[in-house]
């Protein structure tokens, strides 16, 4: 087990930094640059700018000051704020992005495993198909579409939460609802599968037959089996989940992470386009390696693969 | 079940349960970081306002924007201020000004009780020092071009003048200012309201950093020391910025509100819903489809006044058809501006038959471009292409929005409708427009430009020939020389004469088609007051005011 993790461990250092070497270079391949405004800037400006943060540099050179500073945990300076460092920037998003998809990760299994493990009991019936058919609408529901209904529902019509900030317990319901809903849903539909695979295999008949509590046979033998596509799944979804979803945090006004990182990418922000992206690549590898533990935990097979 | 297995289970639920009390512990975090924030006192008199995108900064030497401006007006006075209602200037940190007759030396007398937010005496050497900082080459200011009207200061901040005595701004004493032009500037006074002649503290910038070096941290709260009604109390990017009151503000007696709250939300529906909602008391601008209904319902809710700046769209001169003057002329003549704000736009803009907004410093352009489908068809006729045959397919360029989409199919239709031109619409992401607009790669590009001072030049110097802002690839001797006339020109009436003549040569050369004069439209609450509406859009927040006290 140990061998398995140190192995994915040293893979993650040659990831990062073939993700890094590659959106260094996309980003400044897109068209446009970090200082094209509406108002053109002076050229003996624009050439300062430039020499200022770097840029006037030959590309190799650019790259090799940009990594070696990275090693020293030195992210730049982002263009779009000049008295703000790419490391502060994030460490001031990142916690709010954090919160909100812990809340949201709460949100998905709850409803999820819930409704899945109640449609999984009684297969066909209206307890199935009810649940199911919410997690359906669920699934094809985008957030842009659901964030607006929530708001006109529960904070215009009914005045019970409030239609922006992340401050009072109050405004987190409604992002937090938004965002974890799409995976409740997916959460409740691998859930039923999981557990309709298990539930009729022999040992689950054994144990019913050995007269235990149906309870203790589905939450405590069921349960495990029919949880291992959802943790397959949590690996990368909790990953999103965590490091902010644009749309949320634009709907509910939100500052959180992934709204710095749109705007970023559309201001031809390199240090804080670069700083984003490493921070959601570390989140995906380190949540899908956790992913990968807990399925090779639950079942040995995938350990000795 | 198996020992292990039993561990195994054990160590889900744990897991399980730990992220449970972790994550219910995080409403208990956001509550001990909300802790730093200094607490109103209760019926304290607080403006909430949208403020559409995040500040950049609050120095006011590094930004550029609207939105920035509009911060920066609370937390720093220049010498002169504005009437919002007339944009007369009123006296600001200079109590009085003496203007020289041959109109290019300007004497300021400064108030002897304007005093910094830590209660430091504002002086005349703070403006010196302030004018010098943005003129410096190494801090790249954006808008140090501002300032190039005085004498020699374009010169030092292209690094080719080294010595800043040389440069027109003297310290005559510590209350009195000199600043000598190059050529005499009506519109100079109007000018030091706008964030790049701002004053900063000098011990301030130095204690963070070297006077011209970028991103010191003395704009934060807490660093922060400016000289307007309000100093910073917060400052949290992307979220809020709070203002209050400055006790050391010279004219503390005259400010109504007790802060103002800032919002950086960019996303308009947001902002309405917040307005809606009762969480902002004003937003800075309203969508598009949400105009014509608080007219209708809501007409106290919504303010829609004239604001200085044309929307409209640029031809390359350097790519067929557009080479041909006639066939400009046109594609100019064959839209219904009326139609466009009539059934389009809807925002109160008006129609724009040229190209400076009317009534601009007592300027409104006497030459006009009319709607004539008539005469377009002889024009483009003539330039070889009857009812539009053999015209190449002809492609509107504009940045992603939902407004520049329906206003670019209109245009399609009627350019179709009236010349046969066969119209596509081709839309790129902000930056990716600027770079095919700046490189020329595009034939026809929606546009716009808002003035930063209210004076016709600012708008018609777009257009000098090889201009950073001009392209299009226009460039016409003619033009240029009565522009740079009209900058020489000490005698008013004569001056505008000279752009009134520079603006037809414009107009009849066509290289940009004006379509509308834009309007500002915002939502306020009935209770605030003070908010004159005037074409720079510009506040004066000591005149603010709410009625109905809150925290």
């Amino acid at each position: 087990m140990w061998r398995f993790i140190a192995r994915r461990l040293v893979e993650l250092a040659p990831t990062l930094l073939a993700v890094a070497t590659i959106t260094f270079f996309l980003v400044r391949l897109a068209p446009g640059g970090p200082f094209d405004a509406e108002r053109q800037v002076q050229p003996e400006v624009l050439e300062r700018l430039k020499d200022h943060y770097n840029l006037n540099a030959p590309i190799y050179r650019q790259y090799l000051d940009y990594m070696f500073g990275l090693f020293r945990g030195d992210l730049g300076i982002s263009f779009s704020k000049p008295s703000y460092t790419v490391t502060e920037l994030i460490l001031l998003r990142l916690p709010v992005s954090l919160e909100l998809g812990a809340y949201a990760l709460l949100v998905a299994l709850g409803i999820g495993l819930g409704a899945g493990l109640l449609a999984s009991l009684k297969p066909n019936s209206l307890l199935d198909h009810a649940p199911m058919s919410l997690a359906m609408i669920g699934i094809c529901l985008p957030s842009f579409v659901l964030g607006p209904l929530l708001l006109l529902m529960f904070s215009e019509k009914l005045a019970w939460f409030p239609v922006m900030g992340w401050e009072t317990p109050a405004d987190k319901v409604l992002p937090s609802l938004t965002l974890g809903a799409v995976y409740a849903a997916y959460i409740a539909r691998l859930t039923r599968g999981g557990m309709l695979e298990v539930l009729s295999q022999d040992y689950i008949r054994t144990a019913r037959a050995k007269g235990l509590r149906e309870s203790r046979v589905v939450l405590e033998h069921g349960l495990r089996g029919g949880m291992q596509p959802v943790v397959a799944f949590l690996g990368p979804a909790t990953a999103r989940l965590l490091t902010g979803s644009f749309v949320v945090e634009t709907i509910f006004w939100i500052p959180g992470l992934g709204r710095d990182f749109v705007g970023a990418a559309f201001n031809r922000d390199y240090p804080l386009i670069m700083g984003t992206v490493l921070v959601y690549a570390v989140f995906v590898l380190v949540l899908n390696l956790a992913a990968d533990i807990a399925q090779a935990w639950l079942d040995p097979r995938v350990r000795r693969a | 079940m198996s020992i292990g297995e039993g561990r195994m289970a054990s160590t889900i639920t744990s897991t399980i349960t730990s992220t449970i009390i972790l994550v219910s512990c995080l409403p208990l975090v956001s509550v001990v970081a909300g802790c730093g924030r200094a607490a109103d006192m209760p019926g304290a008199v607080i403006l909430h306002a949208g403020n559409g995108a995040e500040v950049q900064d609050l120095d006011p030497h590094m930004v550029s924007g609207v939105t920035e401006h509009r911060t920066l007006c609370a937390l720093f006075e220049g010498l002169v201020n504005l009437d919002p209602r007339t944009l007369e200037p009123e006296p600001g940190v200079a109590a009085s000004w003496d203007l020289s007759p041959d109109a290019r030396v300007y004497t300021f007398h400064l108030r002897r009780d304007a005093r910094w937010s830590n209660g430091d005496a504002v002086t005349a050497e703070d403006f010196h020092y302030a004018w010098r900082r943005i003129l410096s080459p190494n801090l790249a200011a954006d808008y140090a071009y501002f300032l190039h009207c005085i004498e020699n200061a374009k010169a030092y901040n292209e690094g080719t003048v080294t010595d800043f005595d040389v440069v027109g701004v003297k310290v005559v004493d510590a209350y009195t200012l000199e600043a000598r032009l190059e050529h005499p500037t009506p519109y100079f006074l109007g000018m030091q309201v706008h964030q790049a002649y701002m004053p900063v503290h000098r011990a301030t910038i130095e204690r963070f950093g070297a006077m011209d070096e970028r991103s010191t941290r003395w704009t934060r709260a807490g660093n922060h020391v400016g000289n307007g009604p309000f100093l910073l109390a917060e400052w949290t990017p992307n979220a809020v910025i709070r203002v209050r009151r400055n006790p050391h503000y010279w004219n503390r007696d005259a400010v109504r509100l007790d802060g103002i709250n800032f919002y950086a939300i960019d996303n308009l529906w947001t902002q309405e819903r917040a307005f809606r909602s009762g969480q902002l008391d004003m937003t800075d601008d309203v969508p598009l489809h949400k105009v014509r209904l608080y007219r209708e319902r809501d007409p106290d809710r919504i303010v829609l006044h004239p604001y200085l700046g044309t929307y409209y769209y640029r031809l390359n001169v350097t790519r067929p058809p557009f080479t041909d003057r006639r066939v400009r002329r046109a594609f100019a003549m064959a839209l219904d501006r009326e139609a466009i704000t009539h059934n389009v736009t809807r925002g109160g803009e008006e129609p724009a038959p040229f190209y400076t907004p009317p009534d601009t410093n007592g300027y409104t352009c006497r030459h006009r471009i009319p709607f004539d489908p008539a005469s377009a068809r002889v024009l483009l006729a003539e330039a070889g292409f009857p009812d539009g045959r053999g015209l190449p397919p002809i492609e509107i360029l504009y940045n992603t929005s939902e407004a520049h989409k329906l206003i670019a199919e209109a245009v399609q239709q009627m350019w179709k409708q009236h010349l046969g031109a066969d119209v596509r619409l081709l839309n790129q992401d902000w930056k990716v427009y600027l770079d095919s607009t700046n490189t020329l790669n595009y034939m026809v590009a929606r546009s716009g430009w808002i003035g930063d001072v209210v004076d016709p030049v600012n708008f018609l110097e777009c257009f000098l020939g090889g201009g950073g802002n001009n392209r299009t690839g226009y460039a016409s001797p003619e033009f240029d020389a009565l522009v740079h006339a009209a900058y020489a020109e000490a005698d008013v009436g004569q001056r505008l004469e000279l752009l009134q003549e520079a603006e037809a040569v414009l107009l009849e050369d066509a290289p940009l088609i004006p379509i509308y004069f834009y309007s500002r439209k915002y939502l306020k609450r009935p209770e605030v007051l003070g908010l004159d509406p005037n074409p720079l859009g510009y506040i004066r927040w000591t005149r603010v005011t709410l009625r109905r006290e809150r925290v």
